[in-house]
């Protein structure tokens, strides 16, 4: 089972966190249920491992996240609708 | 065609699918792994078979929209789309390294209830990467046909037209429920996937390894600038040669002229018209392949996309995102393709502001100009050991048109193009070898569409100039050259009323009129201006010599900070009419382009004469 209160969001995480995708935050402020729609799109679903490889220079923003087979470029705002489960 | 059964070739971005088509239909065709290749309709019979239609739909990840080339695939698919009927049967490509992302949207596309074959691509990758895919157990899953296919090996597709044929007679398949939420499906597709894998696979080592270097905060930024650099360089010093070339063809044919036929009407048509004013764009062609070599190679590896998420967190300041670096790139060779490549943004302001400002980005068409007012004013001198001030120069003005770029689009973010900022998501596909077909099929048809411009609009107008440049004849005992009593010279003088102020004399003012054309034909027209009024022997020395003994510095430098800003060339107003749906923005675009060249010349003509 997964321990909630370890979840972290794949937002605030550094370059080779690894983990598996726990769940998604429905926050409206940062665009609801169409934004986790468009994760999901790109590749993100619960049990999806996952893995941050690199981020940019100014602002460690956006970050590259591997998703299952693929690899996605995405701002942390967004990837902080993500919970991952480390390992 | 009208009897032929259209089928429709769809998948997610980056599955290959481009190139599958072009090996279906045999078309010439461009195959790009950045998201938003294909945004053009492109159709063709299926290797041969003129009973079937194929038509290539702009590559989605679902059937919800989420900018207007995906809304393109949504419409069509749905039988919603004004201009398309609705396709008989669906030909879904999806990747085989990349199983349970791809069979997700094949899983929403197989509810539409359409015949469907799935061709499963790049398999010769997949089992590189030791992915084993159990393909008739898949087949069973989905409940219509599965095959093997390698678009770049032709493997497989004629047992992919064999089943689309067979699909199209036995007409819809069972009707199967993978549920009607997006996560349901990804929850199938994801089961399904796993049902089916064999053995995992170890991924691709390639794409990590040189995504590590690539994306490196530091290091990667460096390789971009560098590369971009690079390409700059390069333009000017690999084209050289070439282009001496063609220089000596040109000079050689007027040579041959003079020699042979008499002084009079048809001489000067042929030299001082045709070779005067083609001759000087024609020159042109090699630094623009190399131009569209340096983007054709980066966008057929997969390192476009790399360069947007560099780019995001600058873009990201003008109130744009990554996504839009991969238009304005495409722009510094072409705004046309450039503002149509804009279609693969999501959000409509970001799409606009990006199209507003693509015109900025420095385009191939600038570089006759910019190259021959360089090599005409700039002197050939190496700076810091290793790099030529010209090049130096030249990198400067793109840079000026980036900067401004950026800064206008920050304005029209502000004001015009109000509205929430758009995040930045974007797949960053595997890296592949360059594939030369597509990159030589790039350049060829480059060169076919300079040529053909050469050929028609640049041959016309400056053949009309001619004619303008000699009627009116000249009133006897003048005392000016001939050509400034012309009709040119009459316009000319009209307009430097306008453009004096910045430093440009009627020449110059006459020549700008059919450069509306296309950008480059300012400099045909200059030639073809120039070479009237002038002696034999400036002739022979050509336009760069010429230039240099007629216009003051102060000049050329307006004249080349006019060429960055100013509003040119009607094939850019005409598309950017059509991909904002109407006069309003292209009007826009130009009026603000004026201004701001009109403005920045001024300042520079007069700080330069200021100074000097």
């Amino acid at each position: 089972m997964t321990d909630v209160s370890k979840l972290k969001a794949l937002g605030t995480l550094s370059p080779g966190a690894a983990g598996t995708l726990a769940r998604f935050i429905n926050s409206v402020e940062h665009g609801g249920t169409h934004m986790i729609d468009r994760l999901r799109e790109m590749g993100f679903a619960e049990g999806v491992s996952v893995e941050l490889l690199h981020q940019s220079l100014f602002g460690k923003d956006p970050i590259a996240v591997r998703v299952g087979a693929m690899t996605v470029a995405l701002r942390r705002r967004e990837a902080n609708l993500i919970e991952i489960q480390l390992t | 065609m009208s009897t032929a059964s259209l089928v429709a070739v769809v998948g997610n971005p980056n599955c290959g699918k481009s190139a599958l088509f072009n090996a279906l239909t045999g078309l010439r065709q461009k195959v790009a792994n950045y998201p938003g290749a294909t945004v053009e309709r492109r159709s063709g019979a299926l290797l041969g078979n003129a009973e079937i239609e194929l038509i290539d739909l702009p590559g989605s990840y679902s059937l919800t929209p989420r900018s207007p080339d995906e809304l393109v695939t949504q419409q069509v698919l749905t039988g919603t789309h004004s201009s398309e009927q609705r396709p008989q049967a669906i030909l879904c490509v999806i990747d085989a390294t990349n199983l349970a992302q791809h069979l997700r949207f094949a899983l929403e596309l197989r509810v539409l209830g359409l015949p469907m074959v799935i061709a499963l691509n790049m398999v010769d990758l997949a089992e590189r990467e030791r992915i084993s895919i159990d393909v008739k157990l898949l087949s069973e899953k989905l409940g219509v046909p599965v095959i093997e296919t390698v678009a770049v090996r032709k493997r497989g597709l004629e047992e992919l037209k064999e089943q689309t044929n067979k699909a199209i007679i036995a007409g819809p398949p069972e009707s199967v429920d993978f549920g009607d939420t997006l996560r349901l499906r990804q929850r199938a597709a994801q089961k399904i996937a796993t049902d089916v894998t064999l053995s995992e696979g170890i991924g691709h080592r390639t794409t990590r390894v040189l995504d590590k270097i690539l994306l490196h905060p530091v290091l990667g930024l460096s390789i971009l600038a560098l590369l971009m650099f690079t390409m700059f360089q390069a333009v000017f010093a690999w084209a050289e040669a070439p282009m001496g070339v063609i220089e000596d063809g040109f000079a050689s044919l007027q040579i041959f002229f003079r020699a042979n036929l008499e002084d009079g009407f048809l001489l000067s048509l042929l030299n001082d018209g045709l070779l005067a004013g083609v001759g000087a764009v024609v020159v042109f062609l090699p630094q623009i392949l190399f131009l569209f070599l340096f983007i054709l190679v980066l966008e057929s590896t997969g390192y476009m996309a790399r360069a947007a998420f560099l780019m995001d967190r600058m873009m990201a300041s003008a109130g744009l995102s990554g996504r839009a670096f991969i238009p304005l790139l495409s722009s510094f060779a072409c705004a046309v393709p450039g503002i149509m490549a804009a279609r693969s943004i999501a959000n409509e302001k970001d799409r606009l502001t990006t199209i507003l400002i693509a015109p900025l980005m420095t385009c191939s068409a600038r570089l006759p100009v910019y190259t021959v007012i360089i090599s005409a004013f700039i002197p050939d001198e190496t700076v810091g050991g290793a790099f030529s001030l010209k090049g130096l120069v030249l990198f400067g003005l793109f840079l000026m048109g980036i900067v401004s770029a950026l800064v206008i689009a920050t304005v029209l973010k502000r004001t015009v193009a109000k509205g929430p900022t758009d995040t930045f998501m974007l797949e960053l596909p595997k890296y592949q070898m360059p594939n030369m077909r597509f990159v030589l099929n790039g350049l060829y048809e480059r060169a076919r569409l300079f040529l053909k411009r050469a050929g028609t609009i640049i041959l016309a107008s400056t053949v009309i100039l001619w004619v303008l440049t000699l009627w009116p004849s000249a009133p006897d005992g003048a005392l000016r050259p001939d050509v400034a009593y012309s009709m040119v010279g009459i316009i000319g003088g009209w307009l430097e009323v306008i453009f004096a102020p910045i430093g440009f004399n009627w020449e110059i003012s006459a020549a700008l009129v059919p450069g509306m054309a296309a950008r480059e034909v300012a400099i045909a027209a200059l030639g073809t201006v120039y070479s009237l009024q002038g002696s034999e022997e400036m002739i022979e020395a050509g336009l760069v010599a010429t230039l240099n003994g007629l216009w003051s510095l102060p000049t050329a430098l307006s004249f080349l900070v006019w060429f960055v800003f100013a509003p040119q060339c009607l094939s850019t107003i005409a598309v950017t009419r059509r991909e904002t749906g109407g006069w309003k923005w292209p009007l826009f675009m130009v009026a603000y382009m004026f201004a701001l060249a009109y403005a920045a010349s001024f300042i520079t003509f007069q700080t330069a004469s200021a100074l000097l």
